[in-house]
C-alpha cells in the first residue's frame, strides 16, 4: 500500500484515501469542434504510458477531495513528487539532480 | 503409546505433558511443545502423506514452514477443517483430528499410486501436450480428469464458524525471524529506544539457537543466553515480540503483513478469540533475518519416507527430544550435515556412514567422524534407495576423474541429506529487491534495495551463529538509527560455533540409466531431474518457461526447496551459468495463509457496507422484499400473504395505473450545484441547455463522457438562480460527483461553483398514480397543485405534513407523479402521513420491481441497464435531449466522431414478442436469420423484459443493430431447446402521447 503526499493537506497518508485520475497534464482543448477527428481522437484516447517517471492525477477523494498531480515512477511505483493542480510540469533532470 | 524414538529429558518439549491426538483415525500420543511431524516422528512413523501426482507414499523432509511433504487435514469440529496444513508448522493440541492427503483407500496403499507406474508416460508438459483437442472433449474428459488430480487436499464443506482479527501497527524497526541475528537486532534497537516488533512464524522464538544447544554465548548455553535475551526484551517497553507470527508480504514503502496464529495450537477455544490476526505494520526500517533454507540433494529415490534435510534431524533431536532413526546415514555437499551427524552419534544414533559428494572435506570433520567410528565416503555419490514405506537401503558409489564406481549398499532407517543452504529471501524479493549470483556461497544474495530494510545473518550468506548475531546486532543498529537515539553495536563471544562450506550440485552423478531415475526436484509436485532436462529440449529457454511447463515451483511451498536445484539442472541442460538462466520470482504469501485472514473482519454482514434509507424499517416490517442496488438495499417489491413475486408486481402495477402508490426513492444520489456560474457549469457538463430554465421548473438531464457515451442521468431541478438540484441513478452519484468536481477543479477553476453531494440529507417519497394529487393535496400548505398552477415538471420548496420540502411534479412512471423530498430525519413521519391519507385513495407501497416495470412501459431507460457505456444519446433514442444550439458540453464533439454517426449501430428499440405470455430473458442475444450456421452473427441483445400487467402481454427493449430501421421487422431470440420470435417496435408501450401526464 503506497504512501501518497497531498500537495492540499501537505500530509503523507494512505493509499485508500486516494483515487488515480489518469496521465495529467492533458488539457480539455478550448474549442473542441474546431479539432479534426484526428486531433480529437489523440486527446481522448492516446496516452503516454512510459517506462519510468508518469505524470499522473491523483484526487484525495477520501481526503480533502482536491484533485492533484504526482510523477510516480511505474517501474518502481515509487513517488518522485507531488504537486497541485494548475502548476507546470515539473522538469525531470532538475529533480533527479536535486536527489542525487 | 511408547514414542520409542523420544529421547527421555531431552529437547524442549514438556515431557511431564502428554498430548493425544489421532492421525488417520489411530491416537497417537506427543509432548507439549510437539508438532504434529515431531510427535509421530517419535512414535516412528515417517509416512505422512502421498504425492499428488503419482501418489508416491513420502514422509516429512523438513522441520519448518518450507515442508513440502507432509501436509495433513486437521479438524476440531464442524466448520473448522482445514486441508494442507504443514505437519511441522501444526503444534499439537489435545483431541486434534488429524489425516493423511491424496491416499485412497489407505495410506499404505493407495490404488492411486498406478500414476507411479505410469510415470514416464505422464513427463513434463503432459498437460499441454494431452489437452488440446478436440474441443467437445474438455467438458467430458479432459476437465474431470485435471480437477480430479489438480489441488490437494480436499475443501471444507461447511462456512467457517470462526472470527479472524485485523490490526494496523506502525514501528520504528520491524525484525522478521527471531533467531540469533533477529535477536541481536532486537537488542541493539531496543536499548537505542526506538519502537521495535520482532515477529517468529515458529511457536518459541530462537530460530536456530533451538536446535544448535552445544553453542556458546558469552559463557551461555545457547538456550540460557536466548532465555536472558528474551527476558530482557520483555522489560523493554519499546519492544513487542510476537511468536506463531507470520510475515506472509512485504509491501511498497515498508508495509509487512503478519499473520498471527492465535488460537490453532489451543486445546480448548477460549470463548470468542478469533483464531488468527491479519497485521498491516508501517515499519521506518525493516530487518530481515530470516536465515536460509536447507536443500534436498538430487538422486534417484530421495522422495522415500525417512530420506530428509540433515538440519531438519538436528532440530528433532535437539528441540524435540526426538531420533529420526535408530540407524541412520547421511549424504551431502556441505559441512553442515557433518556437525549434525555428530550430534545423533552423541544421542546415541547409530550413524552407518556419511557420504560426501566432495572429495576434499576439512580434516577436523573427518578426524571427529572417525573418533565416533563412523564411515566416511568423501568423494561419492547416492544412486539409490530401496525400501517400500520406509527407506531401508542406500546405494553408494565411489566417483572418481568424473566416474561412477561399483555400488555397495548401506542399511539405514533413515536417510540424512543436505544440499547446502539457500539464502531466505523471499520477502527481500516481494519488494522487488534484485539478488546477484555469488559463486562462492553457490548462492543468490541481496543485492540492490528499493526500500529502508537491512538483511541480517545466513540471509546475506553469513554463515554461523557468531557472524549471525553480530551481523544482527548491526542491523539493528543500523535500522533504530535516527535523530536522538544512540544504538551501540553489541559484540558477543561464541564458543563451539559451527561455520562451513560447501558445494553447489545438480543431480547427483550415476551409474544407473538417468532416463530411469526418479530424483525428485520438487516434492510436492512430483517433478523430477528429468522433466526439467525433458522441458529444456523441448524448447524451453527462461526459467520462468521451464517452471510453468514442469510445475517446479508451483506447489504451496512455492519452491523454497526446489528452485535452486531445478535452476542448477535448468543451467547445466542449457550450458549456461546460473545467474544467465535467472531466478523465478516469489510473490506474497511467504507461506500459505487462510482466506479467513485476509476477509478477517469482512464477512457475513460486514463484507460491505450496507446503507438503508429512513423508510427501510417500514418497508421491513411491512414485509418487504429487498434487493442490493449499489450499496443500498432497497425494497424489491411488497408481497401480501400467498402472493409470489410476480402477483405482488402485477398488484402494484395495477394499483399505480389506476390509483396511487408510494415509492421510496430517498437512493436517487443528489447533488446541489450551487454559485453565479451554477448555471454555466450545468451547460457545459450536461447535453441539455439550462441557461434559460426558470427557476422553479426542472429537466430531465443527461450526462455523457468525453467520448460521447451515456454516463448518467436524472432530473435536476432549479431551485433559484444559482441553486440547483441535480439528482443522479442510484449507482452513479459518486462518479457523477467526481466527475463534476474533475471539470470543475482542473479545466474550469474560474467557474464559481459549489457542489455538495447531498443524497443522505433527503428522503424521497414518489407518489405516482392518477391519485396522487388527491393524496398530496391536503398536506401541502398554501401551495396550488393543479396542473396549471404546478405543472408537469415543475418544483417547489414548500411544506409538507408539515415537514420542509422540495416538491417535484415529475413521473417515472407515465402517470400523474409528484416527489417529495425533506430531510432525511422526517423521512419516516413524512412516509406515514403520506400512507395515511392514502388509505382513502387507494394507496400501496410498490418497489423497485414494479418502479422499473412501469419504466419500461413508457420506454424510460436505465443507466447500465439499457446502455453499457458504448451507448450514445442518439443510440437511445434521446437525441432530443441534446441542446440544440450549444456550442460545446461533455462529449459533443465525439458525436461527431466517424464510428458515432456510421450507420448501423446498435439502437434502442422495443419488441414484443409473438407469444404474449412469453417474456425475454435479459441479456438474451438476437439474430435476424435462425436458420445461418453456428456461430450466428448476433446483431443485439435484450436489455430490459417484463410482464406488463397494464397490457396483459410481455414487453422488452433491446439494443439493436439499425434497430430504428428495423420497425415492424420479425427478430429471433434463440433460446436453449427453442427460438423466440419478436417484433421491433417502438419503445413506449403504454400511454404513448403522455395524455395521463396531462391532468
Ligand atoms: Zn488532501
Amino acid at each position: 500500500m503506497l504512501l501518497i503526499h497531498c500537495p492540499y493537506c501537505d500530509e503523507t497518508l494512505p493509499e485508500p484515501e486516494f483515487a488515480y485520475a489518469g496521465e495529467a497534464h492533458i488539457a480539455r482543448p478550448a474549442d473542441p469542434m474546431a479539432l479534426s477527428d484526428e486531433e480529437w481522437r489523440d486527446f481522448l484516447f492516446i496516452r503516454s504510458n512510459p517506462r519510468g517517471n508518469h505524470f499522473e492525477r491523483w484526487r484525495h477523494v477520501n481526503g480533502c477531495g482536491r484533485f492533484f498531480n504526482a510523477v510516480r515512477d511505474t517501474v518502481s511505483d515509487k513517488f518522485a513528487m507531488t504537486y497541485r493542480a494548475g502548476e507546470p510540469r515539473p522538469n525531470l533532470d532538475a529533480l533527479k539532480e536535486a536527489a542525487e | 503409546m511408547s514414542q520409542p524414538f523420544r529421547i527421555a529429558g531431552h529437547g524442549r518439549v514438556d515431557h511431564a505433558q502428554p498430548v493425544r491426538f489421532t492421525f488417520d483415525g489411530r491416537t497417537v500420543e506427543g509432548r507439549r511443545g510437539d508438532t504434529v511431524a515431531s510427535a509421530l516422528l517419535a512414535n516412528g512413523i515417517h509416512l505422512m502423506g502421498r504425492s499428488f501426482k503419482y501418489h508416491r507414499p513420502r514422509g516429512v523432509v523438513s522441520a519448518g514452514s518450507e515442508e513440502p511433504n507432509a501436509l495433513i487435514g486437521t479438524s476440531r469440529g464442524p466448520g473448522r477443517f482445514e486441508p494442507n496444513t504443514r505437519a511441522t508448522m501444526q503444534e499439537v493440541r489435545q483431541g486434534l483430528t488429524a489425516e493423511s492427503q491424496n491416499k485412497w483407500p489407505s495410506l499404505s496403499f493407495d490404488v492411486g499410486a498406478i500414476n507411479d507406474r505410469l510415470g514416464r508416460f505422464i513427463p513434463a508438459g503432459f498437460y499441454y501436450k494431452t489437452f488440446k483437442w478436440p474441443r467437445s472433449f474438455w467438458d467430458k474428459v479432459y476437465e474431470p480428469f485435471i480437477r480430479q488430480a489438480a489441488g490437494l487436499g480436499k475443501s471444507p464443506t461447511e462456512a467457517d464458524p470462526d472470527h479472524y482479527a485485523s490490526r494496523h501497527l506502525h514501528c520504528d524497526v520491524l525484525i522478521v525471524g527471531g533467531g540469533p541475528a533477529g535477536l541481536a537486532a532486537a537488542l541493539a534497537a531496543g536499548q537505542s529506544g526506538a519502537e521495535t516488533v520482532l515477529v517468529d512464524e515458529q511457536a518459541e522464538i530462537g530460530g536456530t539457537l533451538l536446535s544448535e544447544p552445544g553453542v556458546r554465548i558469552e559463557g551461555q548455553g545457547a538456550w540460557d543466553w536466548l532465555a536472558a535475551a528474551l527476558a530482557e526484551l520483555r522489560t523493554m517497553p519499546n519492544v513487542r515480540l510476537m511468536s506463531r507470527t507470520t510475515a506472509i508480504g512485504y509491501y511498497h514503502q515498508n508495509m509487512v503483513g503478519l499473520c498471527e496464529r492465535l488460537t490453532d495450537h489451543l486445546d480448548v477455544l477460549p470463548e470468542g478469540a478469533p483464531r488468527e490476526r491479519l497485521w498491516r505494520v508501517r515499519a521506518g526500517q525493516v530487518v530481515l533475518a530470516q536465515g536460509a533454507i536447507e536443500k534436498p540433494l538430487v538422486f534417484d529415490g530421495n522422495d522415500r519416507p525417512g530420506v530428509m534435510l540433515a538440519g531438519a534431524a538436528q532440530t528433532f533431536l535437539h528441540r524435540f527430544g526426538v531420533k529420526v532413526g535408530n540407524r541412520v546415514a547421511v549424504v551431502t555437499s556441505h559441512d553442515s550435515a557433518w556437525h549434525g551427524a555428530f550430534d545423533l552419534a552423541h544421542a546415541g544414533v547409530k550413524v552407518a556412514a556419511i557420504v560426501d559428494v566432495r572429495a576434499e572435506v576439512p580434516r577436523v570433520l573427518t578426524a571427529r567422524a572417525e573418533a565416533l567410528g563412523i564411515e566416511v565416503l568423501t568423494g561419492h555419490t547416492v544412486t539409490g534407495t530401496t525400501g517400500r514405506l520406509r527407506v531401508a537401503t542406500v546405494r553408494v558409489n565411489p566417483v572418481q576423474g568424473g566416474r561412477v564406481g561399483a555400488g555397495r549398499t548401506i542399511a539405514c532407517d533413515a536417510l540424512l541429506m543436505c544440499g547446502g543452504w539457500t539464502p531466505s529471501l523471499h520477502l527481500f524479493s516481494h519488494t522487488k529487491g534484485s539478488l546477484a549470483w555469488d559463486a562462492e556461497a553457490g548462492a543468490f544474495l541481496p543485492d540492490r534495495k528499493t526500500e529502508e530494510c537491512e538483511i541480517a545473518g545466513a540471509g546475506r550468506g553469513l554463515w554461523g551463529v557468531a557472524a549471525a548475531l553480530e551481523d544482527g546486532a548491526r542491523a539493528g543498529a543500523a535500522a533504530a538509527k535516527a535523530p536522538g537515539r544512540v544504538a551501540g553495536v553489541g559484540t558477543f563471544a561464541v564458543e563451539g560455533d559451527r561455520t562451513g562450506s560447501g558445494v553447489v550440485a545438480k543431480e547427483l552423478p550415476t551409474d544407473r540409466d538417468a532416463g530411469l531415475a526418479k530424483a525428485f526436484i520438487d516434492f510436492q509436485n512430483d517433478v523430477t531431474a528429468k522433466d526439467i532436462r525433458l522441458a529444456v529440449r523441448e524448447g524451453m529457454r527462461s526459467i520462468e518457461h521451464v517452471k510453468r511447463y514442469t510445475t517446479n515451483g508451483m506447489a504451496t511451498d512455492q519452491g523454497k526447496l526446489s528452485n535452486i536445484n531445478g535452476l542448477m539442472i535448468a543451467a547445466d541442460a542449457l550450458g549456461k551459468e546460473a545467474p544467465a538462466v535467472g531466478l523465478t520470482t516469489f510473490r506474497p504469501p511467504y507461506t500459505p495463509t487462510t482466506f479467513g485472514a485476509l476477509a478477517n473482519l469482512r464477512k457475513g454482514r460486514h463484507f460491505e457496507v450496507t446503507r438503508r434509507t429512513a423508510i427501510d424499517a417500514w418497508a421491513e416490517a411491512t414485509g418487504a422484499v429487498f434487493e442490493p442496488v449499489s450499496l443500498w438495499r432497497r425494497a424489491w417489491y411488497f408481497p401480501q400473504a400467498g402472493e409470489d413475486m410476480h402477483k405482488a408486481v402485477a398488484r402494484e402495477c395495477r394499483a399505480v395505473r389506476t390509483a396511487v402508490g408510494m415509492f421510496d426513492a430517498s437512493t436517487l444520489g443528489k447533488i446541489e450545484v450551487m454559485g453565479p456560474d451554477a448555471a454555466t457549469f450545468l451547460e457545459r457538463m450536461y447535453t441539455n441547455p439550462w441557461a434559460k430554465l426558470q427557476p422553479g421548473r426542472c429537466r430531465y438531464g443527461l450526462l455523457l463522457g468525453e467520448d460521447g457515451f451515456i454516463r448518467d442521468d436524472g432530473v435536476i431541478g432549479r431551485l433559484a438562480a444559482d441553486k440547483f438540484h441535480v439528482t443522479t441513478t442510484t449507482g452513479g452519484a459518486a462518479r457523477v460527483l467526481n466527475m463534476m468536481e474533475d471539470y470543475l477543479q482542473t479545466e474550469w477553476p474560474d467557474l464559481d461553483v459549489w457542489l455538495t453531494s447531498t443524497t443522505e440529507q433527503w428522503a424521497v417519497v414518489a407518489l405516482q398514480g392518477p391519485n396522487a394529487r388527491k393524496l398530496l393535496e391536503p398536506l401541502v400548505e398554501g401551495l396550488d397543485l393543479s396542473d396549471d398552477a404546478f405543472p408537469h415538471m415543475a418544483v417547489v420548496e414548500c411544506t409538507v405534513a408539515g415537514f420542509p420540502a422540495r416538491l417535484f411534479r415529475v413521473s417515472f412512471t407515465g402517470e400523474l407523479g409528484f416527489e417529495v423530498n425533506v430531510p432525511a430525519r422526517h423521512g419516516r413521519a413524512l412516509w406515514e402521513a403520506l400512507w395515511q391519507a392514502g388509505q382513502a385513495h387507494g394507496v400501496v407501497p410498490y418497489g423497485t420491481e414494479t418502479m422499473h416495470v412501469l419504466r419500461a412501459e413508457k420506454g424510460f431507460i436505465i443507466v447500465g441497464q439499457d446502455t453499457d457505456g458504448t451507448v450514445t444519446p442518439q443510440d437511445a433514442g434521446l437525441g432530443w435531449a441534446i441542446g440544440k444550439a450549444k456550442t460545446d458540453f461533455v462529449g459533443k464533439r465525439s458525436l461527431a466522431r466517424p464510428d458515432i454517426v456510421a450507420k448501423g449501430r446498435k439502437q434502442l428499440v422495443g419488441l414484443l414478442t409473438e407469444d404474449p405470455a412469453v417474456v425475454l430473458e435479459e441479456g438474451a442475444q438476437i439474430v435476424a436469420d435462425p436458420n445461418q450456421p453456428i456461430p450466428m452473427t448476433m446483431i443485439g441483445h435484450v436489455t430490459s423484459s417484463y410482464w406488463s400487467e397494464a397490457l396483459g402481454r410481455s414487453i422488452a427493449m433491446a439494443l439493436v443493430e439499425g434497430g430504428r430501421d428495423r420497425m415492424g421487422e420479425v427478430l429471433h431470440i434463440p433460446m436453449p431447446g427453442r427460438t423466440l420470435r419478436a417484433k421491433v417496435t417502438v419503445p413506449n408501450f403504454v400511454d404513448p402521447d403522455g395524455q395521463k401526464l396531462k391532468v
